[in-house]
């Protein structure tokens, strides 16, 4: 009944991070957003996704950690299925219990950042590995502070959200989604509410992420990014995947009408400035 | 700035080589045409004109220090009233004060608040959670509880519960549907005036606080709670850590404006013949007629209390106000202590 999911389990370490996700849809009452979209991400991948606005690339990603649940197909981390338990045939629906346990495993980035404004750089590390993961909490601190210290924030220990720049925020939010040791990180436009001149120095962290061999998906706008950093590239468009490939294919020779319509829109502007 | 001699080269501002016009004058923002701009004309380069060695004149609010003498005045008027006027009677108030029995009305008026103001929150708390729950029959039972407790006056609530002896002579605990009884009593030993005054308060209370406990957790922005479940945290921890302190600095101002509503909303209690703060003094003037002077004395208790809270409120708002805002002004403590260090620095300085 499980079998599919015991050679995963076997070769748990090796594929730390694959993420199937396989012909999901999803509608919000009469739009559908997602419309059939498969995808597999390899452990250690960096995908970028990219598309215009509306295009669903932001709903796929929070399918990945059941913040929306799919209405058709399933999504699964290595091996192991998100939100249900398949038994005697059937899709159990996890308890919540159990869902908060799988999403310990896959960390997210907000667009907004959303750090918890009344807790300092420090507390906002800590409260998930302590209280999600049961850490003991000097062991938690002692790890919040070298990860504080990985995005180049060790001077901002205890200081509030609010005392922050942007981009400080958001490298506070990366260091807390990592403080779960996760196998997958997924970003939601890490960058877009950022100012141009902050934009960087979250590139650099999630760059430097890419090497450490982590699954990362990540949706953005940053084409630079995108071109050196992803080690491939899907686009999507009205809610399905239009094209993926490698970037230098895509960037350089987009097979889809839909795909060159939107990359001449999105970079050619940029470099006649 | 003095006037005006051929002084360009000592004032930076005035540089403008190619400059026809003399220096501009000492500015007079009377004569027309003459405010500090440069010269623009002349086809040389525009320097900037240069303002740093200009002192800066506070703008002035004549209306505001009219409006402020005026108010002065009616507050000294209203002042002078009130401790001329022999038919205050101040010396009445004094006597009665600190009497015994008054202050153990005051004591009965604040176990009052205390209790129903704590249970009424705590059941506010648990009905706002049901009211955001995802199941149906929760929602409405919270919802119905709200509708009908704040519908009903609070006095009519008080005075049912107080006579519950009257529709329900017995009350049991046994099995419904049959005669299987636990325990079993009279209705009237079980309702005591405390109980009928605590059980009317809070009720009431709790239907009011449910929908500002709620207002305070809609307010938080959905983002913290996506966050927070993203991040694996348990739904308790979620609500206790992330979303009720953030709810709290919404939550407050409204919570104290209840709390002192309460404070004087016990005095409705003398219905039940409750002797709280206000049934006492009114049990004493109508003995000693000297009805003014101890409603004053009531008052006065009443504004203590509300002043006590306001300095509550003012320590745990801020307290709360962590990390909302870059820098917290200082506390008014703070500002005294401010206000006489520099005020002592200044006049050593004068010496």
């Amino acid at each position: 009944m499980n079998s599919p999911a015991l050679p995963a389990v076997a070769a748990a370490a090796a594929t730390r991070g694959l993420v199937e996700i396989s012909n999901v849809h999803k509608s919000f009452g009469q739009v559908e957003v997602l419309r059939g979209v498969s995808l597999t991400v390899e452990p250690g991948e960096v995908v970028v996704i990219l598309g215009p606005s509306g295009s669903g690339k932001s709903t796929l990603l929070r399918t990945i950690n059941h913040l929306e649940k799919v209405d058709a197909g399933h999504i699964s981390v290595d091996g192991e299925l998100v939100g249900y338990r398949a038994r005697g045939g059937k899709l159990h629906e996890l308890r919540e219990k159990e869902i908060l346990a799988q999403r310990t495993h896959i960390g997210m980035v907000f667009q907004n950042f959303n750090l918890f404004p009344h807790l300092t750089a420090v507390e906002n590390i800590i409260e998930a590995p302590v209280y999600a993961q049961h850490r003991p909490y000097a062991q938690a601190r002692e790890r919040a502070l070298e990860l504080l210290e990985r995005v180049g924030l060790s001077d901002k220990v205890d200081v509030y959200p609010r005392q922050l720049s942007g981009g400080q925020q958001q490298r506070v939010a990366i260091a807390r989604a990592l403080a779960l040791d996760p196998k997958i990180v997924l970003f939601d436009e890490p960058t877009s509410a950022l100012d141009p001149e902050l934009v960087g120095e979250v590139l650099d962290v999630i760059r430097s992420l890419a090497d450490s061999g982590t699954t990362l998906i990540v949706v953005t706008h940053e084409m630079g990014f995108a071109r050196d950093v992803a080690d491939r590239v899907v686009f999507m468009d009205q809610g399905q995947i239009v094209e993926e490939g490698a970037p230098l294919q895509i960037f350089g020779a987009p097979r889809h009408e839909r795909t060159k319509a939107f990359l001449s829109k999105v970079i050619e502007p940029a470099f006649n400035l | 700035m003095s006037a005006a001699a051929p002084r360009s080269e000592t004032r930076p501002e005035t540089i403008a080589p190619d400059a026809a016009l003399p220096p501009a004058p000492a500015p007079d923002p009377d004569a027309a045409g003459s405010a500090d701009t440069p010269p623009s004309g002349g086809a040389g380069p525009r320097t900037a004109h240069d303002y740093s060695g200009y002192p800066v004149v506070a703008a002035r609010h004549p209306w505001r220090w009219a409006g402020t003498a005026l108010v002065a005045l009616f507050v000294a008027a209203v002042l002078w009233s009130l401790l001329t006027n022999p038919r205050w009677e101040w010396d009445v108030v004094a006597q009665w004060f600190t009497a015994e029995s008054v202050l153990r009305g005051l004591g009965e008026t604040l176990k009052l608040t205390a209790i129903a103001g704590t249970l009424g929150f705590i059941l506010g708390f648990i009905l706002a959670l049901m009211r955001l729950s995802s199941s149906p029959l929760l929602v409405s039972v919270s919802w119905t509880f709200s509708w009908i407790f704040r519908s009903a006056p609070l006095l009519v609530q008080l005075l049912l519960w107080y006579n519950l002896g009257y529709l329900y002579e017995k009350v049991s605990l046994g099995i419904p549907f049959t005669d299987v009884r636990f325990f079993e009593v009279q209705t009237t030993t079980l309702i005591s005036q405390f109980a009928a005054a605590i059980l009317g308060l809070t009720l009431n209370q709790a239907a009011y606080s449910s929908e500002i406990i709620r207002g305070g957790i809609l307010a938080v922005d959905q983002g913290q709670l996506e966050a927070a479940a993203a991040l694996g945290i348990p739904a308790w921890r979620r609500s206790t850590r992330i979303v009720l302190p953030q709810a709290m600095r919404s939550i407050l101002p409204t919570a104290f404006n209840e709390i002192i509503g309460l404070v004087k909303g016990t005095s409705i209690v003398y219905v039940l013949a409750y002797s709280e703060l206000f049934y006492t003094v009114q049990v004493i003037y109508n003995r000693t007629q000297q009805v003014l002077p101890l409603l004053l004395v009531a008052t006065v208790w009443y504004v203590v209390i509300t002043s006590v809270l306001s300095v509550f409120q003012y320590y745990i708002e801020r307290h709360y106000s962590k990390g909302a805002v870059r820098t917290l002004p200082p506390t008014p403590l703070q500002r005294v202590r401010r206000f006489f260090s520099t005020h002592a620095k200044t006049s050593e300085v004068a010496r």
